[in-house]
């Protein structure tokens, strides 16, 4: 009988915030170390952390753009643990009445079909410090500038199947707190990252099978990688007649391989009780309203929009709204050319590809909306062809000028005018009459020869419409 | 409510604490006769009154999210036993 996958994800979004959880610290990144480490931060004694009032706003935000319960009364709890970088010896997080729970999302998977994820709840916690282990031979580095930093950690249902299902929904949230603006998603600087737990059972049963839960995970390469290894990992102990043990693994990206923690299992007991430094928070519903209020146009929004008012597809929709950053160029391209297709076809195809190729995100590249937009109207106007439309694309990518004073100067447009195309017809025949005859005598596919021709003379520049539409005329 | 020795021993390795034979012992006797002394308010009937999270009948009150702390450093590594590169060092760990 075939297996089944079980995964939950526990996401960690860092909340884009100036200042820290409790304090006013900065949250800056690349500071050096422990410059940006307060009092309160290090848990000196008698210091006492205050809440932040936008990280209780942003944690709201997410909570009603999952539909999700936000709590009238919300506490926050300490987790005990030792570890060097943990000042305090504990976490300010919250255990019992977290502010959201029971929400959900729709995920959207790649061939269109979909699928709600329950979110089991969703709460503020303090990021720990960073440790530094390869700095020294014999002892660790402790930088503390990491340490009260604001995370929203989300709890999901155990309702993925497969890893590509875990990386879809990893995906959609990514997306989702990109455009509440409450996470930048830098996945490299660990500002969004993610424990998976993984179990597998027989299809069919509804108990659950034995977890084990892979720490850290910071790339959805990653995420889908770890999972699968683990999956399978499973499946074999299981088939062997082994038995799987409940621990928490480390995914090596190198190997591809989890592998057990060592040392984490036996102090699993982390005797939360509420934090007497801190009051219950309690949220008004006049409150909730006016963030309510303040919620841009979501990601599934924004996908019908772009489908009704642009005529798009719905695969081009999705791609263009997967972040707010490619939502807006494209509007702009689209305000400044009247062309929803043809830009929708250069961001998802040309600009996607070349953003890919050098690596950039789409507000660091190198073309303005309003020159593609110039270029498109190029092509519309026949200036130039789509060939040569690539061909400027490329210059304008590497700054060697506008569109318009790229087609200038490199003289690429396109030959348009009926009396040159006709000459240039004229003069092709004239030099093939064996090719001629045999076109006339039934052998159509010669045509094709005709326009190459036609384009040889041209260097490509001519309109191959009107060179089709004059041969046909001619022959 | 009685606390086994053993148990004394586990809450002394969560705590960081180092217990001789003796001591788990005493604080065995001593931990189960306080909680059998906490284990009367059982007996209210508090059906009806909500948990509490915290003795005062005050909300949390919330501060702007601007950066109000300057760079302390230099003070702060003062009192640190060992710091080299602006980092406090600890004994090696390893994960």
């Amino acid at each position: 009988m075939a297996w089944e996958a079980v995964v939950g994800l526990e996401i960690h979004a860092q909340l884009a915030t100036r200042s820290k959880i409790f304090s006013g610290a900065s949250t800056a990144v690349g500071a050096e170390p422990n410059r940006q480490a307060c009092a309160i931060d290090l848990g000196l004694p008698g210091v006492l952390p205050v809440l932040n009032e936008v990280v209780l706003r942003m944690a709201v935000m997410f909570g009603l753009a999952t539909n999700a319960t936000i709590a009238p009364c919300s506490i926050f709890a300490r987790k005990n643990y030792f570890y060097p970088d943990l000042p305090k010896g504990y976490q300010i997080s919250q255990y019992e009445s977290p502010i959201v729970e029971h929400g959900e999302l729709e995920v959207e998977f790649d061939d269109g079909s979909t699928k709600c994820i329950g979110i089991t709840r969703a709460h503020l916690e303090e990021d720990a410090g960073k440790s530094v282990h390869d700095l020294f031979p014999s002892e660790t580095g402790v930088d503390l500038n990491r340490a009260g930093v604001p995370l929203l950690e989300i709890v999901s249902e155990p309702d993925m199947r497969s890893a590509a299902e875990a990386v879809a929904y990893m995906r959609t949230i990514h997306s989702l707190v990109r455009y509440l603006g409450i996470c930048d998603g830098n996945m490299e600087e660990g500002s969004f990252r993610c424990d998976a737990n993984v179990s597998v059972r027989r299809s069919g049963d509804s108990a659950l099978g034995i977890r084990a839960e892979i720490k850290n995970l910071n790339s959805f390469r990653f995420v889908e990688r770890a999972i699968e290894y683990e999956v399978a990992r499973q499946i074999e102990i299981l088939e062997s007649g082994g038995s799987i043990i409940q621990e928490t693994r480390q995914y090596d990206s190198v190997t591809g391989e989890t592998r057990a923690m060592r040392g984490k299992e036996e102090a699993n007991d982390y005797r939360y009780f509420p934090d007497p430094d801190l009051l219950p928070v309690e949220l008004q519903s006049d409150y909730i309203d006016r963030v309510r209020d303040g919620i841009p146009e979501l990601p599934a929004a924004k996908t019908q929009r772009f489908m009704s008012q642009y005529g798009l597809g719905r695969r081009d929709a999705r791609r263009l709204t997967l972040s707010p950053d490619t939502a807006d160029y494209y509007e702009a391209v689209v305000r400044a050319s009247g062309q929803p297709k043809l830009a929708a076809n250069w961001i998802t195809t040309d600009l996607a590809a070349a953003l890919n190729r050098d690596g950039l995100e789409i507000y660091r590249c190198p073309i303005e909306p309003t020159e593609l937009a110039a270029l498109i109207n190029c092509i519309i106007d026949g200036t130039i062809s789509g060939t040569m439309a690539k061909k400027v694309f490329a210059a304008v990518w590497r700054r060697e000028g506008d569109p318009i004073s790229i087609i200038e100067k490199q003289d690429l447009s396109q030959v348009s005018d009926p009396e040159t195309i006709d000459n240039l017809v004229d003069q092709v025949l004239a030099s093939h009459p064996a090719q001629v005859d045999q076109y006339r005598a039934g052998k159509t596919k010669l045509l094709g020869f005709f326009v190459g021709q036609v384009m040889k003379i041209t260097r490509g520049q001519a309109n191959p419409e009107m060179v089709n539409h004059a041969l046909h005329r001619k022959l | 409510m009685s606390i086994e020795p053993e148990s004394i021993s586990g809450i002394a390795q969560l705590a960081r604490l180092h217990l001789s034979d003796d001591d788990g012992e005493r604080y065995s006797r001593e931990l189960s006769a306080i909680l059998t002394f906490v284990e009367q308010m059982n007996e209210v009937d508090t059906a009806g009154v909500a948990p509490m999270a915290h003795p005062l009948d005050l909300t949390q009150p919330l501060r702007a999210d601007t950066v109000t702390e300057s760079d302390r450093r230099e003070e702060f590594q003062a009192n640190a036993p060992a710091v080299r590169d602006g980092l406090y060092i600890v004994p090696k760990v390893i994960d």
